[in-house]
C-alpha cells in the first residue's frame, strides 16, 4: 500500500484540515505560543462585535450630518475613529462616495484586503479567485451576477487595495427615507453596499 | 513573484456565488486558522508583508484548490518552520522536539481587545518630498520580480494619472523578506479602463491603484 506520507513529508498531520488545526494549535500551546483562551476571545471579536454594522453606523451618520460627511471624506480614518471604530486593517481609510453618475467598487486582486474595522473579516466571495480576478477588467458583468445593472453613462471606479490603504464605499441614500431616524437608516445599509456590489434599497421597496 | 494569486484580469475562474447570510466562519477550525495567525504573528517573527508572500508561494494548483482558511494554514506552516518558532519535526509530530524551551504566550486574552484595537500604522517619516504631484500622467515600470512585489501584472507598463499622494508607506517588496521597510512615497493612480484592457472597455470607467514611487516613472 502506498503511504502518501512517503512523498509529502511535510503533510504527516492528519490531511483533514479540522484534525490538521487541532494538531498544530495543540503543538503551539505546548510549545506556549499560544494561549487558547485568546484565541477564543479574537474569534468572539470577529463574530460578534466588528462587523458590517459599525460600517453602516458611519454611512447613516454621514447621511444624516453634511459637517460628519465632509470630515468622513476628508480625513475619514480620522471621522469614522469618532464613532469608535479604529483598529487592524484600518489604518489608512478611504472613503469613496456613489453619485447619481459615479459608482465606486472595491477589490484585492493581489489577496483579501479589507476594511475589518467598519466590514469585519470579508465573505469568501470577496477572497474567492472569480471577484479576484474579474472586478478589475469585467466589473459592470460581476455586479449583474450581483442583480445591479449600471447604465453605460455611468463611470464605475475601481479601487484595487494593492497598500494598506482600505476602501469604504459611501452609498447613496435612498429616496424615500427623508424622516428616518439615523438607526432606521443604519439598518437599511448593507455590506455589499459598503464595498460596492449593491446599492442601498428604500424601505419596503422591492428585496 | 508571477504567481497564480496576481489574478486581476484573468478569465475562467467562474461565477462569483455570494453566499446569502454567510457566517464569519463556516467551521470551527477556520476560526482556530484565523485566530492562530494572528496570535502566532503577535509574536513579531515576521510582518503582514511576510505573511502575505507565504500565502502567495503556495503551488499555483494547490493555491487555486485550496479555501481561504486553507492557503492561511499552508502560508502559517511555512513561516513558523522559515522563523524557526517550530521545527520540521515538531510540525510533523505535533509534539514540541524533547527539551526545547517553553515560551510565554505573546497574546494573552487581557492583551486581545487592545490588539484588535491598535491601528498599526503603515506611514513613516522620510526626508524626501513625493517625486510625483495630484494629476502628473506616470507610467508604471516593466518589473518581474521574483519575490513579493503589490505591482499587479495588468498594471506594468502603463500610463496613469496620480489620483492622491498617501504620504510616505512601508515598501512591501523589501519588508516583505526583512529587508526593513524602506518607506517610500505611495500614490493613488488612476488608470483607463481602455489604457488597462483596450478599446472595448466602458469609456468613463478606470481602476485605482496604490503605487509605491520606485514602481514609477515621469510619463
Amino acid at each position: 500500500m502506498e503511504d502518501r506520507a512517503d512523498h509529502h513529508p511535510h503533510q504527516e498531520l492528519p490531511s483533514d484540515p479540522a484534525l490538521r488545526v487541532m494538531a498544530l494549535e495543540s503543538l503551539l500551546v505546548e510549545k506556549g505560543l499560544v494561549d487558547p483562551a485568546a484565541l477564543d476571545a479574537l474569534i468572539d471579536t470577529y463574530e460578534h462585535k466588528i462587523g458590517p454594522r459599525n460600517g453602516a453606523r458611519v454611512v447613516a451618520r454621514a447621511w444624516v450630518d453634511p459637517e460628519y460627511k465632509k470630515r468622513l471624506l476628508a480625513d475619514p480614518t480620522v471621522a469614522i475613529a469618532e464613532l469608535g471604530y479604529e483598529g487592524g486593517q484600518g489604518a489608512h481609510m478611504v472613503v469613496v462616495e456613489n453619485t447619481p453618475d459615479r459608482h465606486n467598487l472595491v477589490v484585492c486582486t493581489l489577496c483579501s484586503c479589507y476594511p475589518w474595522p467598519v466590514l469585519g473579516l470579508p465573505p469568501v466571495w470577496y477572497k474567492s479567485s472569480p471577484y479576484r480576478s474579474r472586478a478589475v477588467i469585467d466589473p459592470r458583468g460581476v455586479l449583474r451576477e450581483f442583480g445591479l445593472e449600471i447604465g453605460e453613462d455611468v463611470e464605475i471606479r475601481i479601487w484595487d487595495s494593492t497598500a494598506e490603504m482600505r476602501y469604504l464605499v459611501l452609498p447613496e441614500r435612498p429616496a424615500g427615507t427623508e424622516g428616518m431616524s439615523e438607526e432606521e437608516l443604519a439598518a437599511l445599509v448593507t455590506r455589499d453596499a459598503m464595498i460596492g456590489t449593491a446599492k442601498v434599497k428604500p424601505p419596503g421597496g422591492p428585496a | 513573484m508571477n504567481g497564480v494569486h496576481d489574478m486581476g484580469g484573468m478569465h475562467g475562474m467562474g461565477p462569483i456565488a455570494p453566499e446569502p447570510n454567510e457566517p464569519v466562519f463556516h467551521e470551527r477550525w477556520e476560526a482556530r486558522v484565523y485566530a492562530l495567525n494572528r496570535a502566532v504573528g503577535f509574536v513579531g517573527k515576521w510582518n503582514i508583508d511576510a505573511g502575505r508572500h507565504s500565502r502567495e508561494r503556495i503551488p499555483p494548483a494547490d493555491y487555486l484548490r485550496m479555501s481561504y482558511y486553507e492557503k492561511w494554514l499552508a502560508g502559517l506552516i511555512m513561516l513558523l518552520q522559515e522563523s524557526g518558532l517550530a521545527t520540521e519535526a515538531e510540525l510533523e509530530s505535533g509534539r514540541p522536539a524533547p527539551g526545547s524551551a517553553k515560551a510565554t504566550p505573546a497574546l494573552t486574552t487581557e492583551r486581545v481587545a487592545a490588539v484588535v484595537a491598535a491601528r498599526g500604522s503603515f506611514d513613516r517619516p522620510v526626508n524626501t518630498p513625493p517625486r510625483f504631484a495630484v494629476g502628473q500622467p506616470v507610467r508604471t515600470k516593466k518589473i518581474n520580480p521574483t519575490g513579493h512585489t503589490r505591482l499587479p501584472r495588468y498594471a506594468r507598463g502603463r500610463i496613469g494619472i496620480v489620483d492622491r499622494v498617501h504620504g510616505a508607506h512601508v515598501f512591501p517588496d523589501s519588508n516583505a523578506h526583512f529587508r526593513g521597510e524602506d518607506p517610500q512615497h505611495l500614490y493613488s493612480v488612476r488608470f483607463s479602463a481602455r489604457e488597462l484592457w483596450g478599446e472595448e472597455a466602458a469609456p468613463r470607467d478606470s481602476v485605482y491603484i496604490d503605487l509605491w514611487e520606485s514602481y514609477l516613472y515621469p510619463a
